[in-house]
Parts: C-alpha cells; sequence; structure tokens
C-alpha cells in the first residue's frame, strides 16, 4: 500500500508539470497580459518594458514558466492585475466553492442514491419508468437552462431563495445554486445505482442472506447496499474534482465569488496570474481526489488490493 | 450381530415418528414472457431427524427449485406455488407469515449452496458473516458473535480460525469456504439442512472431505439432510434413501443400496450406465439419448417416453403413478416390473 501511494504521487510529477506548462503557455503565449492591462489605450512603450520586466515577462517562456513555478513552491502565486495577490484572492474564492461543492454533493448522495435504490428495487414499475425519464431529461438539458429556470421559479417568482448570492455565500443561500450544480451528476448518481443495485440483487450472495434469515432491512442495507455502492462512491469521489472545476456556469448564474467565478473574470480580461493560479490548484485538487478515490476503492473492496 | 440388531430396530422406529419435514404434491410454476415454466410438478417426500435423503436429477429436474420453495428463498414473483403443502414438525410453512417463516430460516432450517465464493459476501470479513447468525438470532454482541465464530470455523477444522476470522472470502480456498459455508448453516444447530450441490465446485479429492465433514456433522447433532447432487458418486456413500427426479417429478424412490443393485425406473437405470466404471475401460461410455424436457412443453404422459428405451404407446398418453415396488421403494414407471426383473 505504502509503495503504491509513493508510486502514485511521483506518477503525479509529470501530471502536474505537463497540464500547468499547458495552462501557462496558453495563457501567456497566446495572449498578451500586458496589453490586456491597458485595455483599450496602446501602451506606453517605456512603461509596457517596465512592467515586462517587473512580471518577468522579458524572457522565453519556459524560463518564465520556471520562474512562476519557483515562486509558487515558494507559496508565491503572483499578483492580480488589480493589485491583489492572487494566494488573498483563492483564499477568499475556495471556501465558497468548497461549501457549494459540498452541497452538490451532500445533494448527489442523498437523493441520488435514494432514488437510485428505489428505482433498482423497483425495476419494471412505473415509479422506475417515470425516474429513469427525469434523469434523461436532467441530463439533456444544460446547466446555464436549468440554472437560470430555477432561479428565476424559486429566486424570483417563488421568492424561497435569495436569486442571487451574497458575497458571504452563507450555506442557506447556496441550497439551490447546490442543487443546480449537482443535477447532471445527481442524474448520474441515479442511474449508477440503479443499475448496480439491479445486478447486485439477484447476486448468489443476497440469497446466502436471506437463507441465513435475515430481516429484509439487513440484507438490504448490510449486503446488497454495502456491495452496490462501491462503483457509486468512486464516482462521487472523482466527481468533487469535476464539480469544484465545473461551477463556472454556476457561480456565474447566481453570482457566487468562488473559483469559477474568479477564473471566469481571469479568463475575460486575460489575468495570467489569477488564471494560473487557480488552474494550477484545481490540477491539483483533481489528481488528489484522483488518488484518495483509488485508495478508498480498496478500502471498499477487500479484494482490491494495490503493491 | 448387537451392532446389526441396532440397526434392524432404529430403521422401522424412525418409520413411525411423524417425518421432520413432508412435501406433499407440491406444485412450482414459473411465469415467463414465453409461457408458464412447470417446475415441480407432484413432488412427495419426506425426511426424518437424522437421517439423509438424496434429491438426484439433471439440471432444470426441479430439485433446486423444490429445495428454494422449502426454504422460502424462491423470486415469487415470476415463481409461483399454485398447489401443495410443506410440512415442518407437522407445520404447514406455505401458510406461515412472512416473519414466521423467516424465523425458521436459519435457525430450524439451513441451506448450503453449490458456489460459496459467490455465496458468500465478498466485502464482509468471514468472521462477521458467521457472527452475523448469533447476533441476528440470538442478539449477542459483536464480542461474543465473534468468539462463536471462531469456535464454529474450529469445528469444521479450518486451521488457525482465530488468526483468520478476520480474512475475507476470497482469501480461502475453495475447499475451506465450503466448509465455511457448512459452519454457517451448522451455526445455529439446526434440525434440518438443506445442501444444494455442496460438492460440485470443488476438486474430486476435496470433494470427499468436505462431504464425510458434513455427514460427520449430520451424524453428531442428529440432523436431517437433504442432498441435492447428480451425482450419483457422492450419494452411494452418505445417504439412507434417495428420490430421482424428472422433469419436475419424482421417478423413483429408494433405500440408497436397492437403487444401485435394481433400478425400478428406465431413467434411474441410464443414469448408472452413464457412471463410468474402471471394468469397462475402453469401452464407450453409456448416455441416456436426446435431451432434458422443456419445462414449458412437458411431454404427455410420462415425461420421459421419448428417450426411454422401453416406451410404449401407454407412455405417451397415461401419467404413471408411483407404484410400490417393495418395502420403501417406489416407481412412476408403466413397466417397473420388467425393469426390475430385467
Amino acid at each position: 500500500m505504502g509503495r503504491y501511494v509513493i508510486r502514485r504521487l511521483l506518477q503525479m510529477i509529470p501530471v502536474f508539470i505537463g497540464s500547468t506548462f499547458l495552462i501557462f503557455f496558453m495563457v501567456y503565449a497566446l495572449g498578451d497580459p500586458v496589453a490586456a492591462l491597458f485595455g483599450d489605450r496602446a501602451p506606453d512603450p517605456a512603461t509596457a518594458a517596465q512592467i515586462r520586466h517587473d512580471l518577468y515577462l522579458d524572457h522565453s517562456l519556459p524560463a518564465q514558466y520556471v520562474h512562476y513555478m519557483g515562486n509558487l513552491f515558494k507559496g508565491d502565486f503572483g499578483v492580480a492585475f488589480n493589485g491583489q495577490s492572487v494566494l488573498q484572492l483563492m483564499g477568499d474564492a475556495f471556501p465558497v466553492t468548497i461549501r457549494l461543492t459540498i452541497v452538490a454533493i451532500v445533494f448527489e448522495i442523498i437523493i441520488g442514491i435514494s432514488l437510485g435504490v428505489l428505482t433498482g428495487m423497483k425495476r419494471g414499475k412505473p415509479v422506475d419508468t417515470g425516474v429513469l425519464l427525469l434523469t434523461l431529461v436532467v441530463i439533456s438539458i444544460p446547466t446555464f437552462v436549468t440554472g437560470y429556470v430555477l432561479q428565476y421559479v424559486f429566486g424570483v417568482q417563488l421568492k424561497w431563495t435569495a436569486p442571487s448570492v451574497s458575497p458571504s455565500a452563507p450555506l442557506n443561500e447556496l441550497i439551490l445554486p447546490g442543487l443546480v450544480l449537482a443535477l447532471v451528476s445527481l442524474a448520474y448518481v441515479t442511474r449508477l445505482t440503479r443499475t448496480s443495485i439491479a445486478e447486485n440483487t439477484r447476486g448468489d450472495y443476497v440469497r446466502t442472506a436471506v437463507a441465513k434469515g435475515l430481516p429484509r432491512r439487513r440484507v438490504i442495507i448490510r449486503h446488497l447496499l454495502r456491495n452496490s455502492l462501491i462503483p457509486v462512491v468512486t464516482f462521487i469521489g472523482t466527481d468533487i474534482g469535476a464539480l469544484m472545476g465545473g461551477a463556472i456556469v454556476t457561480e456565474r448564474i447566481f453570482n457566487i465569488h468562488g473559483v469559477g467565478y474568479n477564473l471566469y473574470q481571469g479568463i475575460l480580461r486575460n489575468n495570467a496570474p489569477t488564471v494560473v493560479g487557480f488552474v494550477t490548484i484545481l490540477v491539483l485538487v483533481f489528481l488528489i481526489a484522483n488518488l484518495l478515490v483509488d485508495l478508498l476503492y480498496a478500502v471498499l473492496d477487500p479484494r482490491i488490493r494495490y503493491a | 450381530m448387537t451392532v446389526i440388531s441396532e440397526g434392524a430396530t432404529a430403521a422401522p422406529q424412525a418409520a413411525q415418528t411423524a417425518p421432520l419435514l413432508e412435501v406433499r404434491d407440491l406444485h412450482v410454476e414459473f411465469h415467463t414472457r414465453d409461457g408458464v415454466a412447470k417446475a415441480v410438478n407432484g413432488v412427495n417426500y419426506s425426511v426424518q431427524a437424522g437421517e439423509t435423503l438424496a434429491v438426484l436429477g439433471e439440471s432444470g429436474s426441479g430439485k433446486s427449485v423444490t429445495a428454494q420453495a422449502i426454504m422460502g428463498i424462491l423470486d415469487m414473483p415470476p415463481g409461483r406455488i399454485p398447489q401443495g403443502q410443506i410440512l415442518f414438525q407437522g407445520q404447514d410453512m406455505l401458510a406461515m407469515s412472512g416473519e414466521q417463516r423467516r424465523k425458521i430460516r436459519g435457525r430450524k432450517i439451513a441451506m448450503i449452496f453449490q458456489d460459496a465464493l459467490s455465496s458468500l459476501n465478498p466485502v464482509l470479513s468471514v468472521g462477521y458473516q458467521l457472527g452475523e447468525m448469533f447476533r441476528v438470532h440470538q442478539g449477542l454482541s459483536r464480542k461474543a458473535a465473534k468468539a462463536k465464530a471462531i469456535e464454529l470455523m474450529d469445528r469444521v477444522r479450518i486451521p488457525a480460525a482465530a488468526e483468520r476470522v478476520n480474512d475475507y472470502p476470497h482469501q480461502f480456498s475453495g475447499g475451506m469456504r465450503q466448509r465455511i459455508m457448512i459452519a454457517m448453516a451448522l451455526a445455529l444447530e439446526p434440525d434440518l439442512i438443506i445442501a444444494d450441490e455442496p460438492t460440485t465446485a470443488l476438486d474430486v479429492t476435496v470433494q470427499a472431505q468436505v462431504m464425510d465433514l458434513l455427514a460427520e456433522l449430520q451424524r453428531e447433532y442428529n440432523m436431517g439432510l437433504i442432498l441435492i447432487t447428480h451425482d450419483l458418486g457422492v450419494v452411494a456413500d452418505v445417504a439412507d434413501k434417495i428420490a430421482v427426479m424428472y422433469a419436475g417429478r419424482i421417478v423413483e424412490t429408494a433405500p440408497v443400496h436397492q437403487i444401485y443393485a435394481a433400478p425400478a425406473h428406465p431413467y434411474t437405470k441410464g443414469l448408472l450406465q452413464s457412471i463410468p466404471r474402471l471394468d469397462r475401460k475402453g469401452q464407450e461410455l453409456y448416455a441416456i439419448k436426446g435431451l432434458p424436457p422443456n419445462l414449458l412443453h412437458i411431454p404427455s404422459g410420462c415425461a420421459f417416453n421419448p428417450r426411454c428405451p422401453m416406451a410404449q404407446d401407454i407412455c405417451r398418453t397415461e401419467v404413471p403413478v408411483l407404484h410400490t415396488a417393495g418395502p420403501g421403494r417406489g416407481s412412476a414407471c408403466h413397466f417397473w416390473k420388467e425393469t426390475l426383473g430385467e
């Protein structure tokens, strides 16, 4: 197990370098951050050169990358063009997005798994067909549509919740955005759970559990669910990374000042330090979430052993 | 001398007491998209305490379905029991509530399945799965249940039980896994054990060990045992009597040694002839011609008639009743005398 973790951590290094270089290259080489800084006005050549020098932009791209990474390991993510340190921006944004992600994951677990178990146990019944149809609809409609519709219905018309989230982003205001963020994954969790339950219900070990005279509740929870949820748990695990990065649309709709919002602003204004900094952290979140999921898999299923 | 007279008196005594389990005219059918599959068509058999009944038959003969009906683990729907009684200690289990039946399962009647690897839960330790019997049925604590589990593993002779109690099913060999299945069935010292092909998935050498263990434990606890198998070799050593099933009916019943000496049904005869024998080495192995019947369209008359070498016109029209063919013997063949006499 220890050797496996070390190997996986080592494998992360090239993935990390490759993906961060790619994003660094795209932001700095394909756009001109200094020109963006001046907006529509033509920059004064002397000032521009001074800025280029200060931001280490007068070196070759690989040298810039090495310089950037060097600073990164010292905990210096650079300064955004509006003068705020990127670290400061991330300190404000990540807690908000993490809260939003947690709300979304809770929805996925509670609603997704419950619906999946229900439909898996009642295969072919009207409730199964109905839920299946509903998941298909949810998967087919893009988030920006469901987001705006739900915002209008619950926020503007019914006034059950604030249509736009305040800067402090308290949990109660994040319930609707969390649901919107979760919807598509929730539909997948439902379908995955349903399939897994349906498959395992026919399993010989479930028949054994019944033959042992165990109460139905225990057969379902201890034996059927314990096995059926292994793929679901791993899916939700990998989804954490996707939700955090994929919150761009949702955060934009509900005006949540989280990671997605900052990334959106950064890309819009060609604010290179912000974009590269945030993406770097997201890459790390992805890599670590994936490693944790793989390790969790071995805990959940004793047949899997890493060496 | 004394041993023989003891054996001679023991047999009639057992016959007089009420049977532990009695299956009466049991019918089971499955409603499928293609029609109604009649898996069991009027099965009668009984088991006394301490007795071993071997139920013999090929796949689809209804032997496992009958066992699942006794156990109450048939999938219903699509399964249905339109007719019949299953009397356990004098009470009809088919008339009981679901909760009453659940309390019998595992506690009074236990089952051993064929493939222990798939029949044990892959993600729970064997100690947990064994201990679960005590925790659910007797309300023991986790710790006490684990101690009991180790004791059980010792009793079925799993080496180093105390160290292996936390291992998972996949960490055991096939024979050891089947011992765990046996231990689980034995946990609450039930009155009846149904073993559904308990050794089919095992190596031949391990088969004998597992069968011996099962027979020994059965004697020790004086349990009734229904041994479902298609292996005539396994039957000879351990069974007291045999019921041969074909197309959901019992075609022959007999005390074990008589059936080997002189079968009273052409199907049994065919089965016995198809066992490979050392003294017939080099000769072609006998096989019953034709295929097992399609349960959606069971042949009229005697279900075996299309494959039977002795079939006459009457076999195609009239379903044979189970004729008494001697003490404790029955044969559902119109020509049982001729079959016996040959």
